[in-house]
């Protein structure tokens, strides 16, 4: 090692005009801007699906109800599952991929500055467009022209035969462009894990979180292209007469399910995946530990990304395939348990001793770590297929995915805030707005979640206006949304935690956590390039061996 | 506001990193031939499946010309770029504008094939399975010959304009890799619909 | 697996009574309280899975409970940092291994599951019959007999010893739908272009109900089924009656007329009538129903002359449209309905 060093320093200067700060912000090309763009557009659309998901939970409080109209009802649940996987779930996702992944491997700035701006305006575009679709018809009374054909759009419902006019082309359309803008992001960030490291980190020597989101780019690159594939032909069928899916002239609605689902499944692994990452860069810090079994973590990520893509007509046990056919997705689903559980377990391992400090980013992990158990276990129950032939369609698989995506990636996307909002905003969130949070979410998720298994054991389906009285199914639609008022209040507290402290929080400093990897090397928030001179590392915790230069890892890796 | 200290190393070590072009034309070419083969697995699941309307055997004639004609511009944009890495900027031009014309001919050919498809032998898109996945499969190709013939043309008025010079050849790399992709997607689709579909 | 299923019942019973001292069951559509044999197999099944969860759920619960109580940080805790530890090859090797022996378990009884619901094949005596799933109704067709008739299906009860299953050809006239009766049998689709096959061989008499289960439009929420398990004689009394035509009655002549002259017919088949539309459900019997609208309401004349009224008043979305009688035209044709039993 050599003498000299560099200090960064934070450029204070003075505060543009706001016509040219938002000038700034519209044809940003950093990263790091784009990340925070894609992080509070998500946010938006997180609470739009939040308040379709309220008017469900309301219309399902007791049998026959009638606060809204069927129509707007399958509306709704159309519009709350597209909302929350595709322009929430995802620009989440992205958000934090842009932020966190070029300052982990050291560089200033994506592989294509330019490309993720745009990636990143498209997938904009189709929420819009999405949203749009609520004008026209009724208008907002009726839910206007909004797509009710479900999120994963079942053929011979899509067809222009069952839905006229234009609300599934919204859908259609909504979708296509932001999938688009989906693949560009992701070759951009296999484009820079790959080719922008900095000198010294190897593939071996990257942050979990740079491996992890490399294999969600590569889900996204082959799994976005069988939706865009099946979307295009859903087009064809609708305005230029073809029979893709028309059973007619032969087509078959299954051949919809199965393109559907060859996308369908990979994606839940691209929102869990990064979930996963956030949980292996957070679990370590607070445990004040390694994380342990590093190379393991790395090749399991690998099989569940490789494996993700064999399992996907597990949603479709029902459609009667035949027994070989299904038995081969009972394998395929089951065996995927397996490195699910290996993570499980060390994570686990890393806190086991440790020295655990329960700050809100940990708290949300550890439930995370409790709640996707149950939700993996949910989803072993689900691949035993006769088990499925009476759980899928019901409120227990409902339930089940819903564990997975609010349980478990939602818990570490909120850590994920707390644990980098220091170094995105520069300043500290209030700690026991953040515990408040914490409880009053947990409390409505469980609530919410864990008693709507119930309904699906006693027969009751999905996607239903109402039900009828006698089938033993009130209490527990009662008690499933009492739980969403709390997780409301909940995120109305996280939100004011987030505007409150980006304004009058308390100076963060460039590594208020005591943390090992790249971007707390640098100031908060990071300025523009990102780091002065490139740095060079030796080990997976670079700033552990600044700290510990009697102790390094590289002794140890 | 400082923040950590970086020691600043005094040799810069050897360090080597795939260049991001040729990595970003990777993916887009996985996710391309992820697209293609959902339309392949259409059109060989409908197979044999049209009960109506003309079918495979009688109208279809492999369109060899067309083929080796698209197949002999990859090895036109090899030696182009093999030319413009070795410095000579004029045969690169000349063999790149090899590559647009032989895409030129496969695009005219196509044209010519569907419009006795459609007006002598009454096959459209909305005729039957066959012909809907086969304008469709066929169509996606097409249009992927036109979006990189248009790359194409524009980077063979690039070189008549002069500006394009050797250092440009990983660029021009790239492109041809798209290039090759089109051609090898055109294999899979000739064998599927003149060979296996008939 | 025998000893699970002979205590199942135990537990359900025991449950049910703890539930509610009348021991009224806990749902009409609770899966664990299964009547066939392919809800039987399931449910056994199932307990299998749910014990292996369970207990992979309290193992790892505790482990972590123990882990976030014993190595939390305390006052008491120091400075520094704790041992660094990257890895062990033998516990990694360990919680590969058991998780992939216990899989292998759940795979092979389920592939036996999976094997004994699917390959089974119609024995001599079965009951065939074709199920068709329209928007929003359930249309059956017994085969080896003339009736049709829709969204309550008769069929007999079967004795394990002899077991008289019932056969169901699964078929889709429009959009996607799904046939669930929980206590019966698990779901399998109906999909256009896409015969499927399912069966029952319920144990007890007895009303099972069920509904639709895949979402098929607008009024998918009320697409209901209503499964009727009778003895022997009581199901071919019921499909001998099925099977004769319409009952011809004068005094409802006038409604008859109304009936057949205005487009009804263009829809329903009145078995022995003029009426053989197939769009809508059969009506020769339709007095032999305990509902209408496929459950909408039940089969009373004040809900038969609201549904002909305006059925979208019943059922907001449903195909059939408001026919624009006046008031003497439905008081007629609504007596003519209520003599087809």
């Amino acid at each position: 090692m050599s003498t000299a060093s560099i200090t960064i320093g934070h450029a204070s200067s003075e505060r543009p005009p706001l016509v040219e700060t938002l000038h700034q912000w519209v044809t940003t090309v950093d990263h790091k801007r784009l990340g925070v763009l894609y992080i509070l557009y998500a946010l938006i659309f997180l609470v739009f699906g939040g308040i379709e998901a309220t008017i469900m939970r309301i219309q399902l409080i007791r049998p026959h109800n009638d606060f809204v109209s069927p129509e707007v009802f399958n509306r709704m649940f159309t519009m709350h599952g597209t909302t929350m996987i595709f322009f929430a779930a995802m620009p989440i996702v992205f958000g934090f991929a842009n932020y966190l992944v070029p300052l982990m491997v050291g560089a200033r700035d994506m592989a294509f500055p330019r490309l993720n701006a745009f990636s990143f305006w498209l997938s904009a575009f189709g929420g819009f467009l999405l949203y749009f679709s609520f004008l026209g018809g009724d208008g907002l009374y009726g839910a206007g022209n909004a797509p009710d054909v479900g999120w994963f759009a079942y053929a011979p419902l899509t067809s222009q035969t069952f839905s006229l006019g234009h609300s599934t082309d919204f859908w259609i359309l909504a979708v296509f462009v932001s999938g688009l803008g989906s693949m560009g992001t992701a070759i951009n960030i296999v484009a820079t894990v790959l080719c922008m490291r900095c000198p010294g980190m190897t593939l071996g020597k990257m942050p979990l979180l740079a491996w992890l989101n490399l294999v969600m780019g590569g889900l996204v690159i082959l799994s976005m292209s069988p939706l865009t594939a099946a979307q295009l032909m859903l087009l064809i069928d609708r305005y230029l007469g073809g029979h893709f899916f028309d059973a007619q002239a032969g087509g078959s609605a299954v051949l919809w399910m199965h393109f559907f689902w060859i996308f369908g499944h990979p994606e839940v692994y691209v929102l869990a995946i990064p979930a996963f990452a956030f949980a292996s860069e957070i679990i370590p810090v607070f445990s004040r530990k390694a994380i342990f079994g590093y190379p393991v973590m790395v090749a399991a990520t690998l099989a569940i990304g490789f494996i993700s893509m064999s399992v996907w007509a597990h949603h479709m046990f029902t459609v009667g395939m035949t027994a070989a056919g299904n038995t081969f997705f009972v394998l395929s689903t089951m065996a995927i348990a397996v490195p699910t559980g290996i993570k499980i377990f060390n994570w686990l391992a890393t806190m086991w001793g440790g020295k655990i400090q329960f700050r809100t980013p940990m708290l949300f992990c550890v439930a995370f770590l409790f709640q996707f158990l149950i939700a993996g276990l949910t989803g072993i129950m689900l691949s035993a297929a006769p088990f499925d032939w009476q759980l899928s369609g019901s409120y227990f698989v409902v339930a089940h995915f819903h564990y997975v995506i609010v349980g478990g990636i939602l818990f570490t996307v909120f850590g994920a805030f707390y644990y980098w909002f220091p170094k995105m905003s520069g300043r500290m969130y209030n700690e026991a707005l953040g515990k408040l949070h914490f409880w009053l979410f947990a409390i409505g998720f469980h609530l919410t979640f864990d008693f709507m298994h119930i309904p699906g054991l006693l027969g009751m389906p999905r996607r239903i206006y109402t039900y009828e009285p006698g089938r033993g199914w009130d209490i527990w639609n009662l008690i499933v949304t009492i739980g969403v008022f709390f997780q409301a209040a909940g995120t109305l507290v996280f939100l004011g935690n987030l505007l409150w402290s980006k304004w009058r929080g308390v100076a963060a400093g460039s590594d208020p956590w005591d943390a090992w990897t790249l971007e707390w090397s640098t100031a908060s928030p990071p300025p523009a390039y990102n780091f002065a001179v490139l740095p060079e590392v030796r080990s997976r915790r670079p700033l552990w061996d600044l700290k510990h230069p009697e102790d390094p890892d590289w002794h140890y890796e | 506001m400082s923040a950590f200290s970086i020691p600043v190393p005094e040799h810069q070590p050897q360090w080597n990193l795939p260049a991001r072009g040729p990595v970003a034309m990777y993916c887009l070419i996985a996710a391309e031939a992820a697209i293609f083969t959902i339309f392949v697995v259409a059109y060989i699941f409908y197979v044999g499946k049209s009960a109506t309307g003309p079918q495979p055997a009688t109208v279809l004639h492999a369109p060899i010309f067309l083929t080796v004609c698209l197949l002999s511009s990859s090895l036109t944009i090899h030696i182009a770029v093999r030319s413009l890495r070795k410095g000579n900027v004029g045969r690169f031009a000349w063999w790149w504008c090899g590559t647009v014309v032989l895409g030129g001919i496969f695009l005219a050919g196509t044209a010519r094939e569907w419009r006795h498809l459609i007006y002598q032998d009454g096959l459209t898109i909305q005729t039957n399975l066959f012909g809907t996945t086969y304008y469709s499969l066929v169509g996606l190709h097409a249009f992927h010959v036109v979006m990189g013939l248009g790359a194409l043309t524009l980077v063979l008025a690039f070189a008549i304009h002069g500006d394009v010079r050797p250092e440009h050849s990983e660029r021009t790399e790239v492109l041809s890799m798209y290039w090759h992709f089109v051609d090898a997607v055109w294999v899979v689709v000739f064998t599927v619909v003149y060979i296996i579909g008939r | 697996m025998r000893i699970i299923k002979n205590t199942v019942p135990i537990f359900y019973t025991a449950a049910a009574a703890w539930a509610n001292p009348a021991s009224q069951p806990l749902s009409p559509t609770n899966i664990f309280a299964p009547a066939s044999t392919p809800a039987d197999n399931i449910s056994a099944l199932s307990f299998l899975v749910l014990a292996v969860t369970g207990a992979i759920f309290l193992t790892v619960l505790c482990l972590l409970s123990y882990a976030i109580v014993r190595f939390r940080e305390k006052p008491t805790s120091g400075l520094g940092e704790p041992a660094q530890v990257y890895g062990s090859t033998q516990v990694e090797l360990a919680w590969t291994v058991i998780p992939v022996l216990v899989i292998v378990v759940l795979f092979l009884a389920t592939v036996r599951v999976i094997a004994s619901i699917q390959n089974a094949t119609p024995p001599p005596g079965a009951v065939e019959v074709s199920v068709i799933g329209h928007q929003y109704w359930w249309e059956y067709h017994y085969a080896h007999s003339n009736v049709v008739t829709a969204n309550e299906l008769h069929v007999p009860v079967s004795n394990p010893a002899h077991p008289t299953p019932t056969f169901l050809t699964l078929l889709s006239a429009d959009t996607d739908h799904s046939f669930w009766v929980p206590r019966l049998a698990g779901k399998t689709d109906l999909i256009p272009n896409h015969p499927n096959s399912t069966w029952i061989d319920p144990h007890e008499t007895g009303l099972y109900l069920g509904q639709c289960a895949q979402y098929c439009g607008v009024e998918h929420a009320k697409m209901l089924l209503r499964v009727y398990v009778q003895t022997r004689d009581q199901f071919d009394h019921w499909l001998a009656q099925q099977s004769r035509p319409a009952v011809a009655s004068d005094a409802v002549d006038a409604g008859r007329r109304t009936f057949e002259s205005i487009a009804c017919v263009n829809c329903h088949t009145i078995r022995g009538t003029a009426a053989v539309g197939k769009f809508g459900p059969d009506l020769t019997h339709l007095m032999s129903r305990d509902t209408i609208g496929a459950g909408a309401a039940l089969n009373t004349p004040a809900n038969l002359r609201r549904w002909i009224q305006n059925p979208n008043a019943l059922k907001p979305g449903c195909l059939m449209p408001a026919m624009g009688l006046s008031d003497s035209q439905l008081d007629a044709v609504t007596a003519y309905m209520e003599t087809l039993r």
